[in-house]
């Protein structure tokens, strides 16, 4: 059987190169990519945890992430389709117009 | 008695009433300012039912009536503190709310005529009706919270009257000086405010009365004094009265109702109202004394060098009022009240008949230029009248009742107040209070009766007896007598009320030993029966034969006073008797003609280096340190604002970044 | 189990709920907006009513200890939902005249409310989960209303990317404290919290989440940007109504899942957070020419002095927090509600200060009350904003952190030189050119009078004093 610490460390290294990723990548739907690589780590946390407990309320829980990250992809795509009419790009060093 | 409050309403309300519709008709409508009868009925109505109600609730009550309180809301309201709209009806301030009604109604009345001709009028009579009400809230208020609202808003009225003719700098200016000088004051007073709540949570007077153990004697010392020093700005007395004489700048019937009967008194009233505090503290009681003999001497000292007829008024208010304080600080609270009760009458009627001169006066200065002659006199200087009796009999009649009065002449008003106030002084002298210093008071009190009644037959000789100067005096005024004339008849019946109160007013105060020596119970007195429960009285001690001793006393000094002014006034030789003083008097003549020098002294004490203190030393400390140091905390916040606005760059990876570094920060702490 | 009482607990966020649904399907098979406007005011007019009833009922758990109900949950259900029922009702007259009014933005207004509901009352790691995101989603979806305006659409990306991300870290946190407590429920997890380094770094993350929900510094940032892009009155929503659920949540998860300061040092991460938060928020917005991008970092400021009070961690503390929340709700939506009325007359730039020049005189009734929330907002009595301040500040020195009070009180009054400044210009700048400026409409006129009533009314006379809020809070330390 291998032990939780394995799994956990996997989701943090996942966890970690999505925060990376969002904070390097430039193109919008990318950086939306790494927030899903985030949100799945997190899952795996969750599940890892709840088969540790023995307990259901964590992988109930990774339903609802699931869900969630479902409704965030609709939300989001539409958001960045809407930059892409508007700035024919979706790099987000170039959506800058709000500042200071 | 059936609670008062509907009728206290009416007699708060209705001067504010007044107020608020000749105020706001008047600002808002140029048609209604020039409706003046309907002014002035209005103006006089909210003063005149107001003195009805308090009439009725006088009729009322008894000289045993518990006070009766009426309390119409509740301000203000935190924690254990809070502001009541509540007044108090006893004894005391009846006697207040019918002197403050009745003058003010005799005075308002007068003002109709006084100021026919004036612009202003129906803002005249809105700040008047305001001042009643201010007055008004003083004089019932049953806490010291609205007693302190009311002093400022009379405070407020005052400012407001003295500068009425504000165009004229030095009014305005006069203006300044009383409100300044009342500050100084005012201040003093709000300490002891802070001082009374702090010890006893309460600022309501029943509650303070009946809680004076829980004063150390440290603290009835130290709020005694600064209410003194309060009552000192209010009531015009050493160090604080400069400001009174200069007050003269404003209309004649203000300096009668405001300067004179009602808001200058004030300072007795609060003293008065309390009396069981101050009598437990024999040091300020002595402290009183001295301030209000020395006032009264040193005003009737200048009064004798004034010419001009409302200064030598506005000094003889100063020193009657100096007469009140020796009555408070002998212990003859009861006595004060009175004499300010027998002060408003005579005072009144005094101010009001110098304003019929006055107004005589300028009416001749006016037809002079209608004539095409181009003179300029002071209507108010004495010199320039002489023999107005002829052609003003009822000022002059009036006039001289209140000129009686004053002097201490049996059986008018003055005599009685004066002498019970006199006879106090001499009896303290033999009480375990401070001894032998009253004996000084009294000393000081007797030579300044003599120089009341001398300064006050001065002023009535000069100017109604003799001939009429200001023909000899000024090129091209000559014939101009014939343009004297007697007021109208909304003022000549003013003078005569108050003159008639002159005559009565003494008699609600009838030396009880007199009554005792005919075989009387000795309770003739009636206003010591009727204020009984509220002042504080120490009981006079002396023989019925020594009492009868220093009123004979006090009469023949009168009597050889008006004597002596009439030998030296009574026919056109106030020039040379003037100069005969000056000579006999010397050096201290000029003291008292320059007023002490008291104006030069506080210009050169207090005035002076304080603006060239805060020109050379403050002013260069703010603007270079102050105003730099702000400067630099502003220049530096505003510069660190614009800098730090750039780190919103726009871009969202920095803000994510941003976002991380505060999960590290608040790990961080959280970890370690 | 009794299911009726369970939903009956829940009762405000079921009926906005079931509005917002209809106010969508109204949409789309009547495309009447009005209609569903009215559907939308009604529908909370009635939730509103419930959460005022269950304030004066008992308190308790339903749906299994899911979600609270009564005490303080019935408060921020109260607050939230008065701050949608104002940001509503002057809504509608502005997005007319951007064009943008339609079913839909009620129905987004409906569901994220629906979420801040959830929020104010979750008692359980999943229910506050579930909330917030709901919320959010909603609130991307109505930052990008403009989504043919370039700003409108950047201010939805940037909020819906940044969300996104902090929501990892929200998740992040939620799976460690259930790893370490194996619960998810605000009480349980208090039972068998230990101080291990899981349970330490998920609260952290935990806070972390709810720290980007209220814009608190330094995870601020998007704030300005989003404020500033989104139709201002729904940023009165997001700054209002957002907020207070946000920060009512966090009461409860300090009250029921940290109720003991022996567990890590919470205090220092608020006093930290709180401080960069006053200081931050007040010093940018000093710099600012926007006035809507102004007021975006005064929301970060006052999310600061709201943090003071959350710092105190007493019940003190916890009710000036409650009691600011009201207070902020009423005087900013009614700030945001002006600017929207200046703006809507001249478009999307007239929120720069200078062409504020001198407008005071012009519809006088709209400077008056521009000035009135203004005055609240820097804090000066005797309106209600200064009564909110009083209380958490004193509370902060009630419980020993005077140096933060101060901190707090320096800031606020370097506060008062950005709203001044408007009022300055508002009166004593001379207009450059001649404005014409619409009469305001009914509802929207009679809206920002109420608030500007209620500003001052609150503010002489606070009838909701902390001491009754503070039993409401005292319910809950009993776990």
């Amino acid at each position: 059987m291998i032990e939780i610490d394995w799994y956990l460390a996997l989701s943090a290294v996942l966890f970690t190169i999505g925060l990376v990723g969002v904070l390097i990548r430039r193109n919008a739907i990318v950086i939306f990519m790494c927030v899903e690589l985030m949100l799945n780590a997190v899952n795996l946390t969750l599940i890892s945890f709840s088969s540790y407990h023995g307990d259901v309320t964590g992988q109930i829980l990774v339903f609802f992430s699931l869900a969630v990250a479902a409704a965030e992809a609709v939300i989001g795509l539409a958001i960045i389709l809407a930059i892409f009419r508007n700035n024919l790009s979706v790099d987000i060093t170039k959506v800058n117009l709000l500042r200071w | 008695m059936e609670s008062p409050t509907a009728l206290v309403s009416l007699i708060i309300g209705l001067p504010l009433l007044g107020f608020l519709i000749n105020g706001i008709l008047g600002l808002s409508s140029t048609a209604y300012r020039s409706k003046k009868t309907l002014i002035g009925i209005l103006a006089n109505l909210a003063v005149f039912i107001p003195f009805l109600c308090a009439l009725t609730l006088f009729l009322n009550f008894d000289s045993e009536s518990a006070a009766a309180f009426a309390h119409l809301f509740t301000w203000m309201e935190t924690g254990s503190f809070s502001v009541d709209i509540a007044y108090q009806v006893d004894q005391l301030s009846l006697i207040m709310t019918l002197v403050v009604t009745g003058v003010g109604s005799l005075i308002h009345l007068y003002s109709i005529g006084y100021m026919a001709h004036d612009e202003g009028f129906w803002k005249f009579f809105a700040y008047l009706n305001l001042f009643i009400f201010a007055m008004l809230n003083l004089v019932l208020a049953d806490n010291l919270l609205l007693l302190f609202l009311g002093w400022e808003g009379v405070g407020l009225c005052s400012y407001l009257l003295i500068g009425f003719w504000y165009t004229d700098m030095s009014k305005s200016d006069a203006a300044k000086k009383a409100f300044l000088y009342n500050r100084v004051g005012d201040f003093a007073f709000l300490i002891a405010i802070f001082m009374i709540f702090e010890t006893i949570g309460s600022l309501n007077f029943e509650v303070i009365l009946t809680s004076l153990e829980a004063f150390s004697g440290n603290d009835i010392f130290w709020i005694g004094l600064l209410i003194l020093i309060g009552a000192t700005g209010k009531s015009a007395q050493i160090p604080l009265f400069v400001w009174l004489p200069d007050a003269m700048a404003g209309p004649t019937p203000v300096s009668a109702l405001i300067h004179a009967a009602t808001m200058v008194t004030s300072g007795i009233y609060l003293i008065t109202r309390m009396s069981p505090m101050f009598v437990m503290s024999p040091e300020v009681m002595m402290i009183v004394a001295v301030i209000g003999a020395l006032t009264a001497i040193v005003a009737a000292t200048i009064a004798i060098t004034q010419y001009d007829i409302k200064g030598v008024l506005a000094y003889s208010t100063v020193s009657q009022l100096g007469f009140m304080f020796l009555a408070l600080g002998s212990g003859a609270f009861t006595a004060a009240i009175f004499h300010v009760v027998t002060h408003a009458f005579f005072k009144a009627c005094l101010f009001l008949g110098s304003g019929s001169v006055i107004h005589t006066m300028e009416h001749v200065e006016h037809k002079l230029h209608d004539k095409g002659k181009d003179v300029h006199f002071d209507p108010q200087d004495i010199r320039n009248m002489g023999g107005l009796r002829k052609y003003m009999p009822s000022t002059y009649k009036t006039f001289l009742i209140a000129t009686i009065a004053i002097a201490g002449i049996p059986p008018l008003a003055g005599f009685f107040s004066k002498d019970e106030i006199v006879m106090h002084a001499f009896n303290m002298g033999f009480g375990e209070y401070a001894g032998a210093m009253y004996f000084i008071l009294w000393g000081v009190a007797t030579i300044t009766a003599f120089l009341t009644a001398f300064y006050m037959f001065r002023l009535t000789f000069t100017t109604f007896h003799g001939s009429f100067k200001l023909p000899k005096l000024i090129n091209g005024t000559e014939g101009s007598e014939e343009y004297l004339h007697e007021s109208p008849a909304t003022m000549t019946t003013a003078l005569w009320s108050l003159a008639g109160l002159s005559i009565v007013g003494g008699f609600i105060g009838l030396p009880n030993f007199v009554s005792k020596t005919f075989g009387g119970d000795g309770h003739i007195n009636w206003l010591h029966e009727w204020l009984h429960t509220i002042a504080a009285d120490i009981p006079l001690t002396l023989s019925g034969t020594a009492e009868w001793a220093l009123m004979t006393f006090a009469i023949i000094v009168a009597a050889v006073s008006v004597y002596i002014a009439y030998k030296m006034y009574g026919n056109d030789q106030q020039e040379e008797s003037d100069a005969w003083i000056a000579s006999k008097f010397g050096p201290f003549y000029r003291v008292w003609k320059d007023k002490y020098s008291l104006d030069e002294l506080y210009e050169g004490a207090i005035v002076h280096p304080t603006v060239n203190f805060s020109d050379k030393v403050l002013a260069v400390f703010d603007m270079k340190i102050v105003d730099g140091f702000v400067n630099a905390i502003a220049g530096t916040v505003r510069i660190s604002g614009s800098l730090l606005r750039y780190i919103q760059t726009g871009v969202a990876s920095n803000y994510a970044l941003f976002l991380i570094l505060g999960v590290i920060l608040v790990l961080t702490i959280l970890l370690f | 189990m009794n299911y009726l009482l369970d939903l009956q607990s829940f009762l405000p966020g079921i009926i906005v709920a079931v509005a917002g649904l209809a106010a969508i399907m109204l949409e789309a098979f009547k495309k009447s907006a009005n209609t569903s406007f009215s559907v939308t005011i009604g529908g909370i007019a009635v939730a509103l009513l419930f959460a005022i009833q269950s304030l004066y009922g008992e308190a308790g758990t339903a749906f299994s200890g899911m979600i609270v109900y009564g005490g303080v949950g019935a408060f921020g259900s109260v607050v939230v939902l008065l701050g949608a029922l104002f940001c509503v009702t002057i809504s509608r007259e502005y997005l007319r005249d951007l064009d943008l009014h339609n079913g839909e933005v009620y129905g987004m207004i409906l569901f994220s409310t629906t979420g801040m509901l959830g929020l104010a009352v979750s008692n359980d790691l999943i229910t506050l989960f579930i909330s917030l995101e709901t919320m959010s989603i909603c609130l991307y979806v109505l930052a990008g209303l403009m989504k043919n305006e370039k700003i409108g659409a950047e201010s939805a990306l940037k909020y819906f990317l940044l969300g996104a991300f902090s929501t990892g870290f929200l998740l992040y946190g939620i799976a460690l404290i259930y790893g370490a407590t194996a619960a998810t429920n605000l009480t349980e997890i208090a039972a068998a919290a230990q101080p291990t380094f899981l349970f330490l770094c998920g609260t952290g993350l935990l806070f972390v989440g709810l720290f980007f929900k209220v814009a608190a510094v330094p995870f601020h940032m998007w704030t300005p940007d989003v404020y500033q892009g989104t139709p201002t009155t729904i940023t009165a929503f997001m700054a209002t109504a957002a907020k207070s659920a946000t920060f009512v949540a966090f009461v409860l998860v300090l009250t029921r899942m940290l109720p003991s300061s022996e567990i890590g040092d919470w205090q220092s991460v608020l006093q930290v957070v709180a401080i960069l938060t006053m200081i931050v928020g007040n010093l940018i917005a000093l710099a600012q020419d926007n006035v809507k991008r102004m007021l975006a970092y005064s929301s970060i400021a006052h999310a600061g002095y709201l943090m003071v009070g959350l710092a105190a961690g007493n019940e003190a503390g916890y009710a000036g927090v409650l009691y600011y929340l009201f207070a902020y709700t009423i005087m900013n939506a009614g700030a945001f509600g002006v600017i929207a009325y200046y703006e809507r007359n001249h478009g999307l730039d007239f929120t720069e200060i200078d062409s504020y020049a001198g407008l005071g005189f012009k519809v006088p009734v709209m400077g008056v009350m521009l000035s009135v929330f203004l005055f609240s907002l820097a804090g000066i009595p005797p309106m209600v904003g200064f009564i909110g301040k009083y209380y958490v500040f004193a509370a902060a020195v009630q419980a020993g952190l005077i140096p933060l009070a101060i901190i707090g009180v320096l800031a606020s009054a370097a506060s008062v030189y950005y709203y001044l400044r408007v009022m300055v210009y508002l009166y004593f700048k001379e207009a450059h050119k001649e404005y014409s400026l619409k009469t305001p409409g009914f509802l929207f006129k009679w809206t920002l009078i109420l608030l500007a009533v209620l500003t001052v009314y609150y503010g002489v006379e606070p009838v909701l004093p902390t001491s009754s809020l503070m039993e409401l809070i005292s319910s809950y330390y009993t776990v």
